[in-house]
């Protein structure tokens, strides 16, 4: 099956991926970990812009993006070299922010995504580094604010900007390609997706017939692939009536879900772009091998490796590389349990749980689910108690055996079932004949019988089976 | 008091009395001046002379006053570059160079005058009003570090920090008759000098003798991990203090000698070249053809780097500010309203040279001249260990004669412009007077090589008796 694009989209995405998980900022030595603080704590000189203060570039801010740019096949360039992107708003206390002009730290990349034909390969173009602004914060809303607040804690974070070619060509590519993004972004330890702000997107989109237009302001996954489609929507909407699809830059209103025009190629800024005098071009492409052989293994490796080493189906290993922790998580747990009944524990029941109450796999711990699999395999509660089990941790708490016994879980023992399953077959003789007559569907009522006597505990299946051996003779 | 003092000096002061007795007498002397150099006193130089006092002289200027240029960042005192656009910024941070001051005990007695963001050859464009030359009142000191220079001259400081961007240091050591040096572009740490245009500037330092520009530069120079610029060599200056210039080759560079220079001038640095020859050295003359481009080029590059460092004053972090009714309203009020003419001036041609369309033409343009000065330099010092010429091209001039037409000002940094471009070290030392105004010979060195030009001007001042003349104020 080969997917035809019947309106011959086109969507490049442009991801900005704050390097969070560095320890300090791009060009001081400010700490990254200001999500939880206070506005402007996390600041000095140096990303407050003071006059005199000089950036010096963080080593490990660099190697974060050669990395990034060797996980996505990309080329590294020779030499670093920043350039000044010169414009005037108070959240940037330079007047102009440092960034990477015509030498990207590295370029021309790929990567693989499930896309609406099967595999699909999105191009990068390029991902340069630059630095973070810091953040407006309005008193009340944007339209009756008495005035409007900065906080430089953000200031200067390190963000590498990745830039794909238009290769994806739905909403749904697009996702998926940002999904891939943010996995292979997380398992190279440079970036936390969960903090606020840590991946904003920046998509072009263009119809056939039409020009490109950019859409800026989308902060999740999710509202890009609503932006891309309200945008494809719009530009073919135009077109059939016949209108026009200009080059322009629009805005997306997460809020209700629309692209709002901001301005027009004329209206474009002239950033007049200029080599940065106090950053020295450092020489970084020796650097290459030794930050290739400190990679880990990424997630598409990681998947096969899952399915050779433990005999996990592919559905089972996509779903558990889709997520570093989860990967982590189950290798724990597949080392002290079985693995095949590991993996359909982590990677259906226990995902499927905690995506229901939007946790994550850090909500729950290896130890308990190696108890919980270990009862399941040794028979001791049913598969249905195990879920009961799972449930209860989460919405309650307490550990797997204090749940069992205060529910009372565990399986009975053989000889109280082979006694219900006796006495059902006395005290319910009509039933048996009928049974013995060839009606199937009164077995069901004797189950129900001895399920009843045990109030539940019995197995369902092992109460069948003891029936049918007891009617047999 | 008002009168000259070395290092030396003041330490033999010191150990007669007490640093606190020094800093007050400057203080005092301070307080009778008519020159305005100071943009300011500092209200902790007493306690810090005290300081010094119970250290029991360590420290390589322990209680040695000094007067900082108002572009360095000093913690605690303010620093407004001469603009009223940084009235009431007080730094809460030390530049390296006060860093490294303060380590060795010198006393901050406070901030000097100059161009306002260092754009100017005269001081005339301070916020503060000019600074009047010592040797005449009615003259400028020059600039941008006229301050710097001026209190030096007047005997209100025994030594002081510039920083030379085009000339800033040794254009007013010219015009005040004190020696300047401006060292090779990554010697001293520019972290907490606010920049002008940071491809080309340096802060260096002024004295009345050669001997105390190598102590200061030997307390002030060396590599900071907070500067990318900054380079690491272990050097010591004052070893280059050596009275010797028997086969030093010097190189004579016809450019720096070109139409409208002054003839009092062009005589005091023949003179001081055969004194040159009389101490056992060569000379040659030497070709620095693309020299006539290099003033063009510096403004376009200085411009086009002054739009983008001076784009941070816009109001809202620090400084005064004028409402608007948006955030870009404001900050544009408040810069057409706190920068002064010049400042506007070199920020609106900068902005020009960098913008689309005009990138080409002038900013990448200068770019290009620039490697062709620098390979003029690095072609003619293969063959000769300096250069000489004259510092600036006439001594100073007076008050108001250049400052409403800007270009013929910018005319007059033609021979100090070369150096920032290639970042190579230079030095003015006192060589005469012309008219009796001081007269100074510029000496050029090598990449990192501060050792030569200080030796050249060590052995120049101990042979001749030009650093003993002084201005009429002073003993
Ligand atoms: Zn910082």
């Amino acid at each position: 099956m080969v997917y035809d694009n019947p309106d011959g989209v086109m969507i490049g995405l442009e991801v900005h991926v704050q390097l969070n998980k560095l320890n300090t900022k791009m060009f001081c030595g400010c700490s990254t970990k200001y999500h939880d603080a206070e506005p402007n704590t996390h600041v000095c000189p140096v990303c407050l812009g003071l006059p005199g203060a000089l950036p010096v570039i963080n080593r490990k801010s660099v190697e974060a993006a050669m990395k990034i740019g060797l996980a996505l096949n990309c080329e590294i360039v020779e030499q670093t070299q920043f350039h000044r992107k010169n414009y005037y708003y108070p959240d940037l206390p330079k007047g102009f922010q440092t960034t990477q002009y015509d030498f990207p730290i590295v370029s021309g990349g790929k990567v693989v995504i499930e896309g609406e034909d099967g595999e699909h390969v999105v191009r990068i173009t390029r991902a340069h580094m630059e630095e973070d602004p810091g953040r407006l914060m309005h008193m009340g809303t944007i339209e009756k604010s008495k005035g409007t607040l900065i906080d430089y804690n953000r200031s200067g974070m390190s963000l590498i900007e990745i830039v794909s070619e238009p290769d994806m060509r739905s909403p749904k590519e697009a996702r998926r390609y940002l999904d891939k993004l943010r996995n292979i972004l997380e398992y190279l330890d440079v970036f936390d997706g969960s903090l606020e702000g840590s991946m904003r997107v920046d998509s072009n989109v263009s119809i056939m017939g039409g020009q490109r237009v950019e859409v800026k302001n989308i902060s999740s996954h999710k509202g890009a692939e609503r932006a891309i489609l309200f945008e494809i929507m719009r530009q073919k909407n135009l077109l059939r009536r016949g209108g026009k699809v200009v080059l322009e830059t629009r805005h997306f209103d997460e809020a209700r879900g629309v692209t709002i025009s901001m301005r027009t190629k004329e209206e474009e800024h002239d950033y007049r772009y200029f080599p940065e005098p106090d950053l020295v071009p450092m020489r970084v492409s020796d650097w290459g091998p030794a930050i290739q052989e400190s990679l880990p293994e990424l997630p598409d490796t990681k998947r096969e490796r899952f399915i050779s080493q433990y005999g996990i189906t592919g559905m089972h290993a996509k779903a558990l590389t889709s997520d570093i922790r989860v990967a982590d998580f189950f290798e724990i747990v597949a080392s002290k349990a079985d693995p095949r009944a590991a993996g359909t524990w982590v990677a259906d029941v226990l995902r499927g749980e905690l995506n229901y109450r939007n946790l994550a796999i850090t909500s729950f711990t290896t130890e308990d689910i190696i108890e919980i699999i270990g009862l399941v395999v040794e028979e001791k509660i049913t598969e249905k108690s195990a879920v009961d089990v799972i449930r209860t941790i989460l919405d309650v708490g307490g550990s797997p055996m204090d749940v069992v016994k205060e529910k009372g879980l565990l399986k009975v023992e053989g000889d109280i079932v082979t006694q219900a399953v006796s006495e059902s077959i006395v005290e319910n003789e009509e039933a048996v004949q009928d049974y013995l007559g060839g009606t199937e569907k009164s077995l069901n009522f004797l189950v129900g019988q001895v399920m009843k006597k045990t109030k539940g505990r019995a197995d369902a299946r092992q109460a069948r089976e003891l029936l049918i051996a007891a009617l047999k003779d | 008091m008002a009168e000259w003092l070395s290092i030396s000096d003041v330490r033999k002061k010191i150990s007669e009395s007490s640093a606190e007795e020094v800093t007050a007498a400057y203080l005092e002397t301070i307080g009778q001046s008519r020159i305005n150099g100071y943009t300011c006193t500092y209200d902790g130089a007493l306690e810090m002379a005290k300081q010094a006092d119970k250290g029991e002289g360590e420290g390589l200027l322990a209680g040695v006053p000094i007067a900082i240029k108002d572009n360095i960042s000093t913690k605690g005192l303010a620093t407004t570059c001469s603009s009223k656009i940084l009235e009431g910024y007080v730094p809460p941070y030390d530049a390296h160079v006060i860093e490294r001051l303060k380590a060795e005990g010198a006393v901050i007695l406070g901030k000097t005058n100059m161009d306002e963001f260092a754009m100017g050859t005269s001081t005339e464009s301070s916020c503060y009003g000019v600074t009047m030359n010592p040797w005449d009142l009615e003259r400028v000191p020059g600039g941008s570090s006229g301050g710097s220079a001026a209190v030096v001259a007047a005997g209100e400081a025994p030594i002081s920090l510039g920083s030379d961007t085009g000339g800033s240091v040794r254009c007013p050591a010219a015009f005040c008759g004190v020696v300047g040096l401006k060292p090779t572009y990554g010697a001293v740490s520019r972290y907490g000098l606010i920049s002008y245009a940071n491809s080309l500037e340096q802060i260096g330092p002024m004295a009345t003798c050669v001997g105390d520009i190598a102590t200061v530069m030997d307390v002030i120079g060396g590599y900071d991990p907070r500067d990318s610029t900054s380079i690491n060599r272990e050097i010591s200056y004052r070893d280059a203090l050596v009275d010797d210039v028997k086969g030093l080759k010097v190189g004579v560079p016809e450019e720096y000698f070109g139409e409208g220079v002054d003839g009092g001038v062009e005589k005091a640095v023949w003179d001081a070249i055969s004194k040159y020859e009389e101490m056992g050295a060569t000379w040659e003359k030497v070709s620095m053809p693309n020299t006539k481009y290099a003033l063009a080029a510096y403004y376009t590059i200085a411009m086009s780097e002054a739009s983008s460092n001076l784009a941070r004053f816009d109001g809202t972090r620090y400084g005064p500010r004028n409402d608007g009714e948006n955030w870009h309203v404001m900050a544009s009020r408040t810069r057409a309203e706190y920068f002064g003419k010049e400042v506007q001036r070199r920020v609106l041609l900068g902005t020009y040279a960098l913008s689309a369309g005009y990138q080409d033409k002038y900013y990448l343009k200068a770019l290009k001249v620039r490697t062709l000065v620098k390979q003029d330099f690095e072609k003619a010092l293969s063959n000769v260990d300096v250069l000489m010429g004259p510092t600036m091209p006439m001594p100073a001039f007076r008050i108001g004669e250049k400052i409403e037409d800007p270009l013929s000002l910018y005319l007059t940094d033609v021979n100090t412009v070369p150096m920032n471009l290639a970042g190579v070290p230079c030095i003015s030392v006192p060589c005469g007077l012309s008219d009796g105004l001081p007269v100074g010979l510029q000496i050029i060195g090598k990449q990192f090589d501060e050792a030569t030009i200080i030796r050249s001007a060590y052995a120049f001042e101990q042979n001749t008796d030009h650093n003993k003349a002084r201005p009429a104020e002073v003993i």
